[in-house]
């Protein structure tokens, strides 16, 4: 065997590959489930807090702007760790599953919640003027007038930071989440054979370069209207 | 809870394991922060060049590493390159990863930096007879990352939280050193101790970012 | 010097302050104003015009005086300010259309969220205002494909869709280029002549010869001096009257 050979038969053993493409198969669902129930409740949250917080109320607002604060500082990864590891010390025992849910799920809570803010106080106030003085009320003027201005604003900036965090659904491995990860390690480990690995990679590509491309396009489509 | 989360005697216990943390994420960050600059900047200076052949290679480069996981991309380096007899270490892979997948991001915003600055910039210094690459590094490169300064120094937030993923190949930075001090105590204090150094050494940067950020959609509104 | 209650006044506006921090705004004005009256407010800006008009409405809060508009006092706070504001139309110079929504679209969104109409009977009442104001082709266009005169018409219908008793105009035609003026102008003056009651605030002192009953200087927060477009334009009585008068007829 020549060095290439030697090659092929570690990263793209096909006797490998076709033996735990059903296994990375499971991880790419269990990753595909983990990122949609990030993304949904995520941007909800997100959206619930910048609501809240412009209804202006003091104190409320300072707790919102702290808690947002606190999950853009931390790593996502020291969340799910001390999630994981460290509330089962007083009988809470998520699962990695949970875990790994709920610290992305806060994390991106937290940067979505940023960038609708910046886009509801980035309307004009004329708007608000215009659409008060014809008799809306302050949540009609949010909800009709405002919100659909700004939403659209932030559609490239959270797209692309929607990605970045939906990505880290991959620090699950950490704590043992049968995800696309999970799943290639242990079969390495299995087959002392790195092939799934490999496959992990392509699994990867396969879900996020789409995305990765549609954040692009989003963003010069939505450059060339401005 | 107070006792379990936040145990003044496990503090005292673990001060010193968690500081030696603190000092190698500093390191850390020292090196590849620099390192993935280093590659946006290469990444954007060959883009610049507006020949179809150079972009689209280019653009496919840096969304591939976008796309990418860091943490995949580092335990294929860390446990799959082994297979290959190339073995490189925790520190090296976490700096190659670093190097193309933050590289890829500073690459992608320093693009967008540059061609944000008019290119009546670059002729007129073309014109006074600089070269291209002095062009690029003393008239295009200032003016590009005053314009996405807010988006590196997000980026920049990100690439150090993402050494906390050193832990994953025992790189003996703050999570990890966090994570061997509870498992000696028994206690989840050490990580709590970690956490709220990152929030202390990142929190200037996060208030700065959401200032500038503000800004930056007002101005596009 | 005092307004003479006028009976049958459909705005009266009573010792209105206004501070802003420590800037005194408004220093104790009195605005009346009658049915089908057109009352024309002119001064140096930063005098009090602009922001006299919002406190009508109250889109800024007086500091205190009264406001009664249509028998309908303003600054109760039993008052429902969001139905009350349906009685009077607002006007702004910078238009302030919503940009994601057509013209039809910004003309009976408070008729739908406010006045409770179907969405049937707003557009057809919708349509029959964009018609008023000249732009019966122009109701599917978003605001993005209309000149800033046609966009001024359809803030002008966004008002009127709703049928207030009064409407307030605040400098309606200084952010358009000159040739877009009469347009915005022509509709106002239609306006009148229907019998709407209006204040406007505005520049444009040929239109204020032809068009208003009477005339309000004010300046430093106070109404200087006010009479017919007459009086005021050619025997204006008060040293700072006659300064502003000479200044904007030199232009």
């Amino acid at each position: 065997m020549n060095s290439w050979e030697r090659f092929v038969d570690a990263f793209f053993n096909v006797k490998v590959m076709a033996k735990y493409l059903p296994d990375i198969a499971y991880g790419m669902l269990v990753t595909v489930e983990l990122a949609a129930l990030v993304i949904a409740a995520g941007l909800v949250t997100g959206l619930a807090l910048a609501l809240v917080r412009s209804l202006g109320f003091r104190p409320l607002n300072l707790l919102i702007i702290f808690v947002v604060d606190l999950f853009r500082a931390l790593p996502p990864l020291v969340i799910i760790v001390f999630i994981y590891f460290g509330l089962p010390a007083v009988d809470i025992a998520p699962s990695g599953f949970v875990s790994t849910w709920l610290s992305l799920t806060l994390v991106l809570m937290a940067f979505s919640e940023e960038i609708y803010w910046a886009g509801i106080t980035s309307i004009a106030k004329g708007q608000w003027e215009a659409a008060r003085s014809t008799g809306l009320s302050y949540g009609q003027t949010l909800m009709h007038v405002v919100l659909p201005q700004a939403l659209r604003l932030t559609i490239p900036p959270l797209t692309n930071r929607t990605i970045a965090i939906t990505k880290g659904t991959a620090l699950g491995t950490v704590v043992a989440v049968s995800e696309i990860l999970g799943m290639a390690s242990s079969a390495v480990s299995n087959s002392y054979n790195p092939s799934p690995l490999t496959m992990g990679a392509i699994a990867y590509l396969i879900l996020f370069f789409p995305m990765v491309i549609f954040g692009r396009w989003l963003e010069t489509k939505m450059a060339w209207k401005r | 809870m107070l006792q379990t989360f936040f145990n003044l005697e496990i503090v005292g216990a673990a001060w010193r394991i968690i500081l030696a943390g603190l000092g190698n994420t500093v390191l850390l960050s020292l090196v590849v922060v620099p390192l993935g600059l280093l590659g946006g900047l290469a990444l954007a200076t060959l883009a610049s060049v507006r020949n179809p052949w150079v972009r689209w290679p280019l653009m496919a480069w840096v969304d591939f590493f976008r796309a990418f996981p860091p943490l995949v991309l580092l335990i294929f380096l860390f446990a799959g390159l082994p297979f290959a007899g190339v073995e490189l270490g925790g520190f090296a892979c976490v700096c190659i990863a670093f190097f193309l997948n933050t590289g890829a991001y500073y690459g992608e915003i320093l693009r967008a930096g540059v061609e944000s600055v008019p290119t009546g910039q670059s002729e007129a210094a073309r014109s006074t007879g600089l070269g291209r690459l002095q062009t690029m590094l003393f008239v295009v490169l200032p003016q590009a990352v005053r314009n996405v300064l807010p988006d590196l120094l997000s980026n920049t937030l990100e690439v150090v939280k993402l050494t906390s993923l050193g832990s994953v190949v025992a790189m003996p930075e703050l999570l990890f050193q966090a994570r061997q001090a509870q498992s000696l105590t028994y206690n989840p204090t050490p990580i709590v101790l970690a956490a709220a150094i990152y929030f202390l050494m990142l929190w200037p940067l996060v208030r700065l970012l959401s200032r500038l950020e503000n800004r930056a959609l007002a101005g596009r509104g | 010097m005092a307004a003479k209650p006028i009976a049958g006044s459909i705005v009266q506006a009573r010792g209105i302050h206004k501070h802003f921090g420590a800037l005194h705004v408004l220093k104790g004005v009195d605005l009346l104003l009658a049915e089908r009256e057109l009352v024309f407010v002119i001064g140096p800006s930063g005098s009090g015009k602009s922001t006299l008009l919002r406190c009508l409405n109250r889109l800024e809060e007086p500091s205190s005086g009264s406001v009664m508009v249509d028998g309908v006092d303003m600054l109760d706070a039993r008052t429902d300010i969001n139905h009350a504001r349906q009685r009077i139309g607002m006007v702004f110079q910078s238009f302030n259309l919503y940009p994601h929504m057509t013209a039809l679209g910004n003309v009976t969104l408070a008729l739908r969220k406010v006045a409770g109409k179907t969405r049937n009977e707003a557009d057809t009442l919708g349509h029959a205002a964009l018609a008023r104001v000249g732009l019966a082709d122009r109701a599917g266009h978003t605001p993005g494909q209309l000149s800033g005169g046609q966009q001024q018409r359809v803030a002008i219908a966004r008002a009127i869709a709703l049928e207030p008793r009064v409407m307030l105009f605040d400098e309606p035609t200084s952010s358009l280029d000159p040739e877009l003026v009469g347009s915005v102008l022509g509709v106002m003056r239609d306006l009148r002549e229907s019998g709407m009651a209006m204040i406007v605030v505005s520049h444009e002192m040929g239109f204020a010869r032809n068009a208003a009953d009477r005339v309000v200087f004010m300046d430093e927060g106070a109404i200087v001096e006010e009479g017919t477009p007459a009086e005021i334009f050619e025997r204006p009585v008060q040293e700072r009257t006659r300064a502003f008068i000479g200044q904007i007829q030199r232009h």
